[in-house]
């Protein structure tokens, strides 16, 4: 069976610098960090003071107050950047083809805040005092569920939960559906809200975080020799994915076309990359194998390249291991310098950084790489945009428990 | 504080709050379900914020017979203090 082609048509992006598309674009092309001292709430004694809260998102503009309450945050954001890409899209839902389009945003770890909130309530009030809507706000797979409710999406109703690289898989494998023929529309992405007490201290816990905490904007520093951890932020990047005959015929706005998927396991260890970077190696060269491209066509890649010290370097050496010599003249940068690390959201954010290189012929920098660690010699795109010539743009997610996806776009003929 | 004019205006600045309805939506005779538009997650929830607000323990089997603005208000008066 012929593979059906996949294109992009519709975006959206909740996130620290921003929460539209063109604002958020507009921020990174700047290289402006969105990265501040948490103020959510009161983190002055704990070891990790900083984060990466949504700018400029209204929940009003997206849900009406009465159901809004009923979810909790990563929902409100995935549902925001999911109705931004419904918009950006002009598709339609109308019975008669709804049951064609599905739902496929996951989150990497779901409702953490009104997990804490129904915990403390229980510990307080005892069993009578848990609102029956502990489960159903904070279970990951409410996003696409409510998002079917909201819009009479009858297709695919799915969510992946693979940390970090949930909203790569899930773009990923939504490509699948609609490359196998299960959809001819998806909504796939990520979203993210897990800048709570409990979510700061366990990332912290597990040595994961950056603790330059007097210095917010420069704490997410990819690559550089300082780089001491990430920073959790939060946020949604949805993107609508549509077959290519059904997004022509309907004369949509077609973004790129998405022409590679890979995925790969680490097989190494709960929290850290295999120190080769096998997984990550892997991982991208599936994705071409699957694309049906040769490395030498690759223009760009939007790393993981989350600012700890073990996995910048591994990616790096991975990227070296798939490319060749083409890795030095190919331009691979990190917007999570200004986004911070967006778990599960982020496959989906940077998917959409990875179209608009294509759109906008871009490499987005890496701010705050100051000097790169020795051994880290690509072009990684440090301080400024730099212009040039991207028709192939590659997107990698790597997370905890092992496990690797890679996206390949390409502007399309 | 008993006084049932007092009680039921409380009970429906809950109802107001706790199922996003306008206030003249909320008369005596209005039903959750069939007039304000809730669901059974929405009625169990609104029968815990009255709980709180009231300090009392609504049984289950009570609550079930709670499915008025008026319901909710004779309750509450026959069983507060």
């Amino acid at each position: 069976m012929a593979k059906r082609r996949v294109v992009v048509t519709g975006m959206g992006i909740v996130s620290p610098v921003g929460s539209t598309v063109e604002t958020a674009w507009a921020n990174i092309l700047a290289g402006r960090s969105g990265i501040g001292p948490v103020t959510a709430f009161d983190a002055s004694h704990f070891p990790v003071r900083i984060g990466g809260p949504v700018k400029d998102f209204q929940v009003e503009q997206y849900l009406n107050p009465k159901e809004a309450k009923k979810m909790d945050f990563f929902i409100h954001y995935g549902i925001g950047a999911a109705v931004q890409a419904i918009q950006d899209s002009g598709l339609e839902i109308t019975e008669a083809n709804a049951e064609r389009v599905g739902t496929f945003i996951g989150s990497g770890i779901g409702g953490l805040p009104g997990i804490e909130e129904g915990h403390s309530a229980f510990l307080k009030g005892g069993p009578r005092r848990l609102t029956p809507f502990f489960v159903p706000r904070s279970i990951i797979n409410m996003i696409s569920g409510n998002l079917s409710v909201l819009y009479g999406i009858k297709g695919p109703n799915l969510a992946v939960v693979t940390a970090c690289t949930t909203g790569t898989h899930s773009i990923g494998l939504a490509g699948r559906l609609i490359a196998y023929g299960d959809a001819d529309v998806m909504l796939a992405g990520g979203a993210e809200m897990a800048t709570t007490p409990t979510g700061l201290c366990g990332f912290a816990a597990a040595r994961a975080l950056s603790v330059r905490n007097d210095e917010p904007e420069r704490a997410s520093r990819p690559w550089d020799k300082d780089r001491d951890g990430f920073v959790l932020s939060d946020g949604a990047g949805v993107v609508m994915l549509e077959e290519y005959e059904h997004a022509k015929r309907r004369g949509a706005r077609i973004h790129a076309e998405l022409i590679g998927f890979g995925m790969s396991g680490d097989a190494y260890h709960m929290t850290l990359p295999s120190p080769n970077g096998d997984g990550a190696r892997r991982a991208m060269s599936n994705a071409l194998r699957d694309a049906e491209i040769a490395p030498e066509d690759v223009d760009y890649i939007n790393a993981h390249g989350t600012s700890t010290p073990a996995g910048d370097k591994i990616e790096s050496d991975a990227a070296k291991a798939v490319f060749g010599d083409h890795a030095h003249r190919l331009a691979m940068s990190s917007t999570k310098s200004m986004t911070g690390h967006l778990l599960g959201a982020a496959g989906g954010v940077e998917a959409i950084f990875s179209v608009l290189a294509i759109r906008d012929q871009v490499a987005p920098p890496t701010i705050n790489l100051d000097e790169p660690e020795p051994g880290c010699d690509l072009n990684y795109v440090p301080h400024q945009t730099q212009e040039r010539r991207v028709r192939v743009a590659l997107s990698n997610s790597f997370g905890f428990g092992g496990t690797n996806g890679t996206v390949v776009f390409r502007a399309l003929d | 504080m008993t006084d049932i004019s007092n009680i039921e205006a409380r009970v429906k600045k809950i109802i107001i709050e706790q199922l996003g309805v306008k206030e003249e939506q909320v008369t005596n005779e209005a039903s959750f379900v069939e007039d304000l538009g809730a669901d059974s997650l929405d009625t169990v929830e609104l029968v815990m914020a009255l709980e709180e607000e009231f300090e009392l323990e609504i049984p289950d089997e009570d609550a079930e017979k709670i499915t008025t603005v008026q319901q909710a208000i004779d309750y509450i008066s026959s069983h507060n203090g």
